[in-house]
C-alpha cells in the first residue's frame, strides 16, 4: 500500500534536501524549525491487466455509446494523440497511447472502417522526429499509417486545412484542424500526467490554430488561472471548455479515451530521487554521491544526453472512456489521488529545485525561458486553493540557467531571449509589442511546418505560462544560474541557498517560513 | 604702418592651403583691408582651386574672428572675399607653374608674391622634395620672368636650412657661409630625376614583381584577380616610394642636412638666387612653427604638425622614450610670429633685409628639458584615458641617446611582427582574429614611433641657434600700432604659459583623443553602424553563406547527403576515406575557390534528384539550422523587415540551400544540370558565384533591379569577398579570419562575430543520421 504525501518540519535532526540543478542534484540544508518539506505520495499501484482495463474502457464508455457501436464502414475516422510533452520523462516503451490506439485501431477494422488518419494534436508544439513517433506510437501504426500519408502531425499555419467550426458567447473562435471537424467520429487518447493536461484542452488546444490559441494563451487568461491545476479556477481552462462545448455542440462526437499514471518516473539507479531522505539506505547515498559526482564531472551536454535517455517505468493507474467532460472528471480523481498533499497554511518561501526537462523540451535544451516557465508556471502551480507561498513571498529556485539554445527545436526562443527579454519581461507589454512579429515571421513559420521548431509565438506562451507567478512572487532567486541570464529573466542570481536566503531576507525578514516543494515526482498541494 | 604700405597693392600667395598660408590669407585680409590678394592654388583631383579655396581656406576657423567682426557691417566677409580674393589654377612643381592664359594675366597685374607652398612632409620622397620645394621657387622667379614682371618675392624657406651643426645660423645663404661644401642644386635635380626612373624601373624587375605579388596575396588572401593586380600595383608604388625617401633622407644625411626637407629647401635657395634675375627677392625663414600665440586666436592651429604626433603618441604611453639632448634648445616659434613677420617684409618691398630668421633660441630659448617637463606635467594633471576608461600614465623620458631608442623600439617590432606573422598563419576567426588586428595596430603604432625617432630625433637634438638680427631691426622699425597688429617679436613669448595654456589644450582637442574619463565608444560604434546598416534607406542585404550564416561548408553537406543512406561499414569506410582527402582538398580550396568547387561537386554525379531532394529537406534541421549563427538567420530577417532585398549569394549547390529559401528573396548559387533519366551529372551549369564574380553577380542584380550598389549591404566572412565589400556601401565582415580582419579594422568596418547557439553540440564529423529503417531495426522490440 503506498503511503500518501505528507509534510515533513524541519528540525535539527533533518538530513540535507534534495533539489534538482537541472542535469545535476545538490543537497541543501534548510532552515530548522521554520521550513516544511511537501514530500509527494508515493507511486500507486498499476493497473494489473492494462489490456483487459483498455478494452473494458471502450466497451463501456461513460455517457457515450460503446466505441464499436460507433463505428460503421464508410465513416471518416480521425484518432488524434498527445504529443511528445507528454509524458516526462517519456515513458517505457509501449507507451499507454500506443496500446490505446493499437485497440481502437483493432475495433475499427472489424468493423470495416478504412478512412482513418491519426493526428499528432501538437498544437504550436514542435513537429515530432520519426524516432518519437515511433517511441509514442510503436512501429506498426508508424509503419503502416505512415507512408500513406495517414500518419501525420497537426500544422497550424496551414490554413487550407483549418476550419471554423463556431463561436463561443464570449466571441472565440473555434477554429481547428480541418479534417477532425469534419469527420464521423474522433478518438483522442491522451496520457493526463498531471491536473492540467486532459479534457477539452486535448482537442481544443491539440489541433488548433494561432487565432484560436491565442483566446485563452495570453497574459489576461494566465494570470487567472488560480491554478494551472486546478481547472475549476483557470481562467484558461474557462475558455477552452467554452470552446470545447461549442466543438460539443457544432463539431463532431468526439470519443475521449484519457490514461492516468502514476509517480514512478525513474528507474532503478535513480531510486534515490523518489525516497524520503531521511530513509536513505547506505546504498541510496552511495549512488547518489557516484551519479551526483559522474554527472558533475561530465560535460553539460554529456549529462543532457543522460538525462533525457532516462525511460521511465510509469505505470498506468485508469482509464477512462467516452463523452470528454464526463470522463475528465474521473480523470481528474484519479490524478488527484495520486498527486493531492494537504497542506496547511502559506509560508513566506518556496523553494524548488528546477529539473532538466520540461513539457517543451523533450530530448533538447532547457533554455532559460523554459527555466521560467517549469518554475513559476508548472511548479509553482502544483497547488489548489491558494499557493504555497503568501503573495509577496519570495520564490527560491535552483538550476544552473546557462544561455544555452537548441536551434532546431527554438530557434524562436533565441531571438525571444535576445530581442524581447532585453525589452521586457512584462507579459502584457511584450504580448502588445513584440507577440505579433513573432507570430507571423515567415521563418519560424517555415521552421514549424516543416522543420522540428517550435512556434515562432511559443517563447511568448512559455513566458505567459509564469505570468501567474509572476505577479505573485515578490522576488524570484535562482540559485547557481549564470548571473546575466538570471538576471535578463527578471530575476535575482544566488550563488548559494545561505545567499539566496540571505536575500531574500530584504522581502520577507530575517526568520521567513519556508515550504519547499519535494520533486522529483509531481505533487499538487492542497493549501488550506 | 604696414596696412598703409600694403594699401592699393595686389599679393599673390603660394600654399594658402597650407597651416602658413591659410594664417597669412587671414591675417592680410584682416590687418591689411585695403590689398587684395591673388591665390595660386592647384587644382583638386575632383575640385577646382576656386572651390579649394572656398572649401580648405575660407572655410578654416581661423576666418571666424574676421567672419564676426564682419557680421553686422555693410559688407559681410563672403562679399569682402569676393571683392579682395582671385583664384587661379597653378602649380609650383610645374613649369610656367602650370598658369592657363586668365592665370598669367592675373599674375601680371600683382605686386608682391608670398611663395609659401612646400611640401613640408620631412619623409617625401627625394623627387617631389627636389620637384617642390628646391625647384618652385626658381620657378616663379622664370615665370615672372617670363611674363616681364618683377614684382617682390618673398619666399618663405626654414631656419634648419643651416644644417646639421652647433652654435649660431647668421641670417646668410648657405652657399655663402663658411660650411658650403659647394653642391650644384641643377646636378642634385638631375641625379633625383633619374633616382626616380631607377626605381620605378627596378620596381618593374620580375623578381620584385612577384615579391609584390606575393605580399598582395599574403595580406589580401584569394581576393581574385582583379583586387590582387590593384594591390600589388599599390605595392608597388608604395616601394617606389619608399625607395625614394630612402635616396633623400640619405642623400641629405650625406651633405650635413638633417632630412630631406632642409637639403631641398637650402638648394631651393641657392637655386632661387642664381635664378631671379631682376626680380627682388626676400627670404624669410622660421624655425618649427606651431600653434598661434594670439591671432587670430590663441592656439589656432592647422593641421597636425611636427610636434603633435610625438606630444601626443607620448601622453597615450606609446613613446616610453625620445631621444635629445635635454639643454638643448627646441626652437619653435607660433605661426602668427612667422605670419607677421612676412607681412612686415612684403609691406617693406624690395628694400626688406634679403633674408630674415624668425626664431627663437637666439632670444628666448625654450629648453627641451623644460618643454617635456611642462608636458609631461600638463598630461599628470590632464591625462589621456585608454579604452578601459583608464587615465595614462605618461612616461618619465630619461633622454638617452637616439641609437638606444632606436635598437628598443627595432627589438619590439621584432617581437610583434614575428607574433603576427605566426598568428596570420593560423585559422584564426572571429575575436581570437581581431587580436591579432590588436596586434597590427600595435606594430603599426611601434613603426610610427620608430619614424618619429628616426626624423624628428635630430631635431631635439639640434644645438644650433639661429640669429634673429635682421628680424629685430625689422621689430625697431615698427611704429607702435603696427607692433601690437602685427607682433612677431619671439621675445613676447612665455613658453610656460604657451604650452600648458595655449599649445596642449589646443592640440588635444584637434588630436580627437580621449579625455574624458569612461568607457570607450567602441560599442557605440558599432551600434551606430548597426543602425546604419539596418537603415530603411539601405536597399540589398546581400549574403554569404558559409562561416557568415552557418558554420559549415560544401564538403559537410556533401557529406552529410552522402553518408545518409549508408550502412555503417559504409559510413566508416566513407570517413576514414574523406578524412584522408581532406588536406588535399583544403590546399586546392585555398588555390582557387571555383575550381575546387567543380572538382568536388563532381562527386555528385549519378545521385538521383528526387532522393537528393527528400534528403535536403531534412538536412535543413540535421545540419543546417544545428550549425547556423541564430544572431545571422535573425540579421537576415531584420533587413527584410527594414523593406530590404535580401540575397544569398553562395558557391553551395542550389539544392544544398533550398531551405533556406523563405529568408531571401534572391539565392544566387551554383546550379547542377540534370540528365534526363533524373540523375545529376556533376556538371556546373554556370561558374560558381566566388570570390570577384560576387561583385559582379551583385552589381548585375541591382542593375537590373534598379537599385543602387552603395545602397547595398555585404556581409561575408573571408578576405576572398573583397571586391565584394568594396562594390558595397556598407561591407559587415562576419566572424573574419586574420586577413579580413586586419582589414575591416582598417577600413572601419562592421565587424560582428557570431557563434551556433551554445550549449547544443556540433556533431563531430557531420554524418547524416541513420534512416529510420536502419532505426527500426535497432530499437524494436
Amino acid at each position: 500500500m503506498p503511503r500518501p504525501g505528507f509534510v515533513l518540519e524541519v528540525d535539527r535532526s533533518t538530513p540535507p534536501m534534495l533539489f534538482w540543478h537541472g542535469e545535476r542534484f545538490s543537497l541543501e540544508r534548510l532552515p530548522a524549525d521554520r521550513s516544511r518539506v511537501i514530500y509527494p505520495p508515493e507511486p500507486l499501484e498499476g493497473l494489473r491487466d492494462v489490456e483487459g482495463a483498455i478494452s473494458h474502457a471502450l466497451e463501456n464508455p461513460i455517457d457515450m455509446d460503446p466505441l464499436r457501436a460507433l463505428l460503421r464502414p464508410g465513416m471518416v475516422l480521425t484518432i488524434c494523440f498527445d504529443d511528445v510533452s507528454l509524458s516526462l520523462p517519456k515513458m517505457r516503451r509501449p507507451d499507454s497511447r500506443q496500446r490505446v490506439i493499437e485497440a481502437v485501431l483493432d475495433l475499427a477494422a472489424e468493423a470495416g472502417v478504412d478512412d482513418v488518419h491519426i493526428i499528432a494534436a501538437l498544437g504550436l508544439h514542435r513537429r515530432m522526429h520519426d524516432h518519437e513517433l515511433r517511441h509514442v506510437l510503436g512501429d506498426r501504426i508508424v509503419d503502416a499509417f505512415g507512408p500513406i500519408g495517414a500518419l501525420y502531425q497537426h500544422d497550424a499555419e496551414d490554413h487550407e486545412n483549418l476550419t471554423v467550426v463556431g463561436t463561443t458567447d464570449h466571441g472565440e473562435v473555434l477554429e481547428i484542424n480541418r479534417r477532425v471537424a469534419e469527420s464521423d467520429l474522433v478518438v483522442y487518447a491522451n496520457v493526463n500526467q498531471v491536473a492540467m493536461d486532459g479534457g477539452w484542452k486535448s482537442l481544443v488546444t491539440g489541433v488548433a490554430s494561432y487565432r484560436c490559441l491565442s483566446h485563452h494563451h495570453n497574459p489576461e487568461s494566465l494570470r487567472n488561472t488560480r491554478s494551472l491545476m486546478d481547472r475549476h479556477h483557470s481562467a484558461l481552462h474557462h475558455s477552452i471548455w467554452r470552446l470545447g462545448a461549442v466543438l460539443r455542440d457544432q463539431g463532431p462526437p468526439v470519443f475521449q479515451v484519457e490514461t492516468t499514471i502514476n509517480t514512478d518516473a525513474f528507474p532503478s539507479p535513480f531510486d534515490f530521487l523518489s525516497k524520503r531522505e531521511w530513509e536513505w539506505t547506505a546504498r541510496d547515498r552511495a549512488t547518489y554521491l557516484a551519479t551526483s559526482a559522474s554527472l558533475n564531472r561530465l560535460p553539460r551536454r554529456a549529462a543532457r544526453k543522460i538525462m533525457h535517455s532516462i525511460e521511465a517505468p510509469y505505470a498506468m493507474t485508469g482509464i477512462n472512456a467516452g463523452f470528454t467532460e464526463s470522463v475528465h472528471e474521473r480523470t481528474l480523481a484519479d490524478v488527484y489521488r495520486q498527486h493531492l498533499v494537504e497542506v496547511e497554511g502559506q509560508t513566506d518561501i518556496l523553494t524548488m529545485g528546477i529539473p532538466f526537462i520540461s513539457p517543451y523540451n523533450p530530448d533538447s535544451i532547457m533554455n532559460p525561458i523554459l527555466v521560467m516557465c517549469m518554475g513559476l508556471g508548472y511548479m509553482f502551480n502544483m497547488y489548489r486553493n491558494k499557493p504555497l507561498v503568501r503573495e509577496g513571498g519570495v520564490v527560491i529556485m535552483t538550476h544552473p540557467t546557462y544561455r544555452d539554445f537548441n536551434p532546431v527545436h527554438h530557434p524562436s526562443y533565441i531571438d525571444f531571449f535576445d530581442e524581447v527579454l532585453t525589452d521586457t519581461t512584462d507579459p502584457v507589454v511584450m504580448s502588445e509589442k513584440w507577440e505579433k512579429k513573432y507570430a507571423e515571421d515567415e521563418w519560424y513559420r517555415h521552421l514549424y511546418r516543416t522543420g522540428n521548431a517550435y512556434h515562432g509565438v511559443h517563447p511568448f506562451y512559455a513566458w505567459y505560462w509564469g505570468a501567474h507567478g509572476q505577479q505573485w512572487a515578490g522576488r524570484v532567486i535562482i540559485v547557481g544560474g549564470d548571473p546575466s541570464t538570471v538576471r535578463r529573466l527578471g530575476f535575482t542570481p544566488a550563488s548559494t541557498m545561505a545567499d539566496a536566503f540571505e536575500l531574500a531576507s530584504d522581502v520577507v525578514g530575517r526568520s521567513p517560513t519556508i515550504s519547499h516543494l519535494h520533486v522529483p515526482s509531481v505533487l499538487v498541494a492542497d493549501v488550506t | 604702418m604696414i596696412a598703409e604700405q600694403l594699401a592699393g597693392r595686389r599679393v599673390a600667395i603660394t600654399g594658402a592651403t597650407g597651416f602658413v598660408g591659410t594664417a597669412l590669407v587671414e591675417r592680410l585680409l584682416r590687418g591689411a583691408p585695403d590689398c587684395s590678394l591673388v591665390l595660386i592654388v592647384r587644382d583638386g583631383r575632383r575640385t577646382s582651386a576656386a572651390r579649394r579655396t572656398e572649401r580648405e581656406i575660407l572655410a578654416n576657423d581661423a576666418f571666424d574672428r574676421l567672419r564676426s567682426e564682419l557680421a553686422n557691417t555693410e559688407e559681410d566677409f563672403e562679399a569682402m572675399c569676393r571683392r579682395r580674393i582671385t583664384t587661379i589654377s597653378g602649380d609650383v612643381g610645374r613649369d610656367g607653374l602650370g598658369l592657363d592664359e586668365s592665370g598669367r594675366n592675373e599674375l601680371r597685374t600683382v605686386d608682391t608674391i608670398i611663395h609659401s607652398a612646400a611640401t613640408v612632409s620631412f619623409d617625401s620622397p627625394l623627387d617631389q622634395a627636389v620637384e617642390i620645394n628646391l625647384l618652385g621657387p626658381s620657378r616663379i622667379a622664370a615665370t615672372c620672368a617670363e611674363l616681364g614682371i618683377t614684382p617682390h618675392l618673398v619666399a618663405v624657406s626654414t631656419c634648419y636650412v643651416a644644417g646639421n651643426r652647433r652654435g649660431t645660423a647668421p641670417e646668410e645663404l648657405v652657399s655663402e657661409g663658411p660650411f658650403d661644401i659647394g653642391l650644384d642644386w641643377r646636378r642634385e635635380v638631375e641625379s633625383a630625376r633619374r633616382l626616380r626612373g631607377d626605381a620605378e624601373a627596378d620596381s618593374r624587375r620580375p623578381e620584385r614583381l612577384s615579391e609584390f605579388r606575393k605580399r598582395a596575396r599574403s595580406e589580401l588572401g584569394a581576393a581574385g584577380a582583379p583586387a590582387l593586380a590593384a594591390k600589388t600595383e599599390q605595392i608597388r608604388e608604395r616601394w617606389v616610394r619608399d625607395q625614394l625617401v630612402t635616396a633623400g633622407r640619405s642623400r641629405a644625411a650625406s651633405v650635413g642636412w638633417p632630412d630631406a626637407y632642409a637639403f631641398t629647401k637650402a638648394l631651393g635657395e641657392q637655386a632661387l638666387v642664381e635664378s631671379r634675375g631682376d626680380v627682388p627677392v626676400s627670404i624669410v625663414r622660421p624655425s618649427i612653427i606651431e600653434s598661434a600665440w594670439a591671432e587670430p586666436r590663441p592656439g589656432w592651429i592647422r593641421g597636425f604638425r611636427m610636434a603633435e604626433p610625438v606630444i601626443i603618441s607620448y601622453a597615450r604611453g606609446l613613446l616610453r622614450e625620445f631621444p635629445g639632448v635635454p639643454e638643448g634648445t627646441i626652437d619653435v616659434i607660433p605661426v602668427d610670429l612667422v605670419v607677421a613677420a612676412i607681412v612686415a617684409v612684403a609691406a617693406q618691398g624690395p628694400e626688406a633685409p634679403f633674408i630674415t630668421q624668425v626664431a627663437s633660441g637666439g632670444v628666448n630659448p625654450l629648453r627641451y628639458r623644460t618643454l617635456v617637463d611642462h608636458v609631461s606635467s600638463w598630461f599628470t594633471a590632464n591625462p589621456l584615458y585608454d579604452n578601459h576608461g583608464q587615465p595614462i600614465v605618461v612616461p618619465e623620458w630619461r633622454f638617452p641617446g637616439r641609437g638606444r631608442v632606436q635598437t628598443q623600439l627595432s627589438r619590439a617590432k621584432a617581437v610583434v611582427t614575428r607574433t603576427e606573422a605566426l598568428l596570420q598563419a593560423l585559422p584564426l576567426r572571429g575575436n581570437r582574429a581581431e587580436f591579432s588586428a590588436t596586434l597590427e595596430t600595435r606594430r603599426m603604432e611601434i613603426e610610427r614611433a620608430l619614424e618619429y625617432v628616426e626624423l624628428y630625433g635630430l631635431y631635439t637634438e639640434c644645438e644650433a641657434i639661429y640669429q634673429v638680427d635682421n628680424l629685430l631691426t625689422l621689430w625697431d622699425q615698427l611704429d607702435p600700432h603696427d607692433r601690437e597688429h602685427f607682433c612677431f617679436d619671439p621675445r613676447v613669448v612665455d613658453w610656460a604659459h604657451y604650452v600648458n595654456d595655449i599649445h596642449l589644450p589646443s592640440i588635444i582637442e584637434h588630436a580627437r583623443v580621449k579625455s574624458t574619463p569612461g568607457r570607450t565608444r567602441t560599442t557605440d560604434r558599432s551600434e551606430r553602424l548597426r543602425r546604419q546598416v539596418l537603415d530603411p534607406r539601405r536597399q540589398v542585404a546581400a549574403f554569404d553563406l558559409e562561416n557568415t550564416l552557418i558554420a559549415s561548408n560544401v564538403v559537410e553537406s556533401y557529406s552529410w547527403l552522402a553518408t545518409r543512406r549508408l550502412d555503417p561499414r559504409e559510413r566508416l569506410r566513407y570517413t576514414v576515406r574523406t578524412l584522408a582527402e581532406t588536406p588535399g582538398l583544403l590546399r586546392m580550396d585555398r588555390r582557387d575557390r571555383t575550381d575546387f568547387l567543380r572538382h568536388f561537386y563532381r562527386r555528385y554525379a549519378d545521385a538521383p534528384i528526387d532522393q537528393i531532394e527528400v534528403d535536403v529537406d531534412a538536412m535543413l534541421t540535421g545540419l543546417i539550422l544545428r550549425k547556423s549563427f541564430p544572431e545571422g538567420l535573425r540579421r537576415v530577417r531584420e533587413h527584410r523587415a527594414a523593406g530590404h532585398r535580401t540575397v544569398l549569394i553562395t558557391g553551395a549547390l542550389e539544392f544544398n540551400v533550398a531551405g533556406l529559401r523563405p529568408l531571401f528573396d534572391e539565392i544566387v548559387a551554383a546550379k547542377m544540370s540534370i540528365r534526363p533519366d533524373g540523375t545529376l551529372s556533376g556538371e556546373m551549369e554556370t561558374v560558381p558565384p566566388t570570390g570577384e564574380a560576387r561583385a559582379q553577380i551583385l552589381a548585375e542584380y541591382c542593375d537590373s533591379e534598379g537599385l543602387s550598389l552603395s545602397e547595398c549591404v555585404a556581409y561575408a566572412d573571408s578576405s576572398s569577398d573583397l571586391p565584394l565589400f568594396e562594390a558595397v556601401g556598407f561591407p559587415v565582415a562576419v566572424n573574419p579570419e586574420t586577413r579580413l580582419a586586419t582589414i575591416a579594422r582598417k577600413r572601419g568596418w562592421l565587424v560582428e562575430n557570431w557563434g551556433t547557439a551554445r550549449g547544443f553540440g556540433k556533431p563531430l564529423l557531420p554524418i547524416g543520421p541513420v534512416l529510420s529503417e536502419g532505426e527500426r531495426r535497432r530499437s524494436f522490440r
